[in-house]
């Protein structure tokens, strides 16, 4: 609610009012710079608002941070993966950072969603970028979180990956997970949103239900507010 | 239970990772190796210059490889943005403190083992006799050196200039471990009894203390930034 956040004297964030209940999955869109990247990050109490509230599951992103982080799964740009650790080992230290517990088998489990499990023993080093992008969607899967925050979330997935991603965020949707998803992408992802958000000039210059925008429509809307073809 | 689980695996994948990498590992033992005839080369055959000097070249040689080790404790977060992954784990920060304390402590122990067979190797010493109080003033005097540090190197991991201010920041406060670690390590080396150097145990502990506690409480601010 009524969101700030400025770096100095730039204004990234101005006014920004977002709300999304559980089931629902929103896509921002917006320019590069335009703050999508650093509303998730005030979202997952990762930066300070410089004014306004944010809250999820009813707590204070800014005076609850703890009780936010045991609520949120984040899947952002960096993996959060230690390149000399197993897949296992990655999901299994993580897990028990949280102060769960981390069951073999369910370590397993989430290995086999992101069909990384026979390459579970081996050293992250030897991966390539989609499988550590799929080893930190595992880390989600074995999180369980309430709310999803997902900056470009398709990137460095093959075919496979992005159809499987497409599923497990409907099956997340289906039992009442709440999702912001930041994309620049205006693809098949976004089949996943209910809404659409278009972040410009630090607000919230569109909000609308995805069924209610045509892709074309949003390519129009899209280059108004932000001035850029997609 | 809970925080010594957290602290546990922070410590075991601090461990692993340098245990398959040995980056920090391999770099410090050519650094014991390179200060060690530095050394000789500087002290000659002279056996009293040695007696006299011994102390000092011991803690200058634990000093400087602490420096280089401490200073890489968060380096390795920084890959990946995990250091965000360390800030999102719900719970008390402590924990991952705890960890990273229990690792370095550990890592620098085993560089320190290595120094002081050098140190026995290369300038024929006799170390196994005050090896009991040696073994007491230098783990007290490592636990504060990595639990400043250990905090320092959080502090200064994403400042441009960190490898030089994480030791201007390092030292000065220091000042009393190096001092009771020198003066109880002359006085264990030359034969006299623990009892002799009380005082500057007294000192050593109520410093790890002190310290530990300081980073314990304060390093959920740190790493927060």
């Amino acid at each position: 609610m009524g969101l700030r956040k400025a770096f100095g004297t730039t204004l990234v964030l101005d006014d920004v009012t977002l709300s999304v209940r559980p089931g629902e999955a929103v896509a921002l869109l917006g320019a590069n710079g335009a703050g999508k990247t650093t509303l998730l990050r005030i979202l997952a109490t990762l930066a300070h608002p410089s004014g306004g509230t944010a809250r999820i599951a009813g707590f204070d992103c800014a005076r609850e941070p703890e009780r936010v982080r045991e609520c949120i799964g984040l899947v952002a740009h960096g993996t959060l993966i230690y390149e000399d650790l197993t897949a296992f080992e990655n999901l299994r230290f993580w897990r028990v950072l949280a102060g769960a517990p981390a069951p073999a088998r369910d370590v397993r489990e989430a290995l086999a969603a992101v069909e990384l499990e026979p390459y579970a023993d081996e050293r992250v080093r030897t991966f390539s970028a989609g499988m550590k992008r799929r080893l930190s969607l595992a880390r989600v899967v074995l999180a369980r979180p309430l709310v999803l925050l997902l900056d470009e979330p398709f990137a460095g997935l093959d075919q496979r990956g992005k159809k499987w991603l497409e599923e497990y965020l409907q099956a997340f949707k289906a039992r009442a997970g709440a999702i912001v998803m930041v994309t620049h992408s205006f693809g098949r992802q976004l089949a996943v949103a209910d809404r659409i958000a278009i972040l410009a000039g630090g607000r919230i210059a569109l909000d609308r239900p995805r069924p209610a925008v045509s892709a074309d429509e949003l390519m129009r809307l899209y280059a108004l507010h932000t001035e850029e073809a997609p | 239970m809970r925080f010594a689980r957290r602290a546990w695996i922070m410590a075991w994948k601090d461990l692993t990772v340098e245990g398959r990498s040995k980056e920090t590992l391999n770099s410090l033992f050519f650094f014991a190796l390179l200060l060690i005839f530095l050394f000789q080369f500087a002290l000659g055959p002279d056996r009293e210059r040695l007696t006299a000097a011994l102390p000092g070249l011991l803690w200058l040689g634990f000093i400087l490889s602490g420096l280089l080790g401490l200073g890489r404790t968060f380096v390795g977060e920084r890959d990946n943005d995990c250091w965000d992954g360390l800030r999102l784990a719900p719970g008390d920060k402590s924990a991952i403190y705890v960890g990273k304390l229990a690792g370095n402590l550990l890592l620098m122990l085993a560089v320190e083992t290595i120094f002081l067979l050098l140190f026995e190797l290369f300038f024929d010493l006799d170390l196994v006799a005050a090896l009991p109080g040696l073994a007491l003033v230098v783990g007290l005097g490592t636990l504060g050196l990595a639990a400043v540090g250990t905090l320092f190197a959080a502090m200064t991991a994403h400042v441009r200039a960190r490898e030089l201010l994480f030791p201007v920041l390092l030292l000065p406060v220091e000042v009393p471990v190096l001092l009771g670690t020198v003066k109880a390590t002359e006085a264990v080396l030359l034969g006299e009894p623990l009892g002799a150097v009380a005082h500057w145990l007294k000192l050593l502990v109520a410093a790890d203390v002190i310290y530990v506690a300081i980073g314990v409480l304060t390093f959920d601010v740190v790493l927060d930034g």
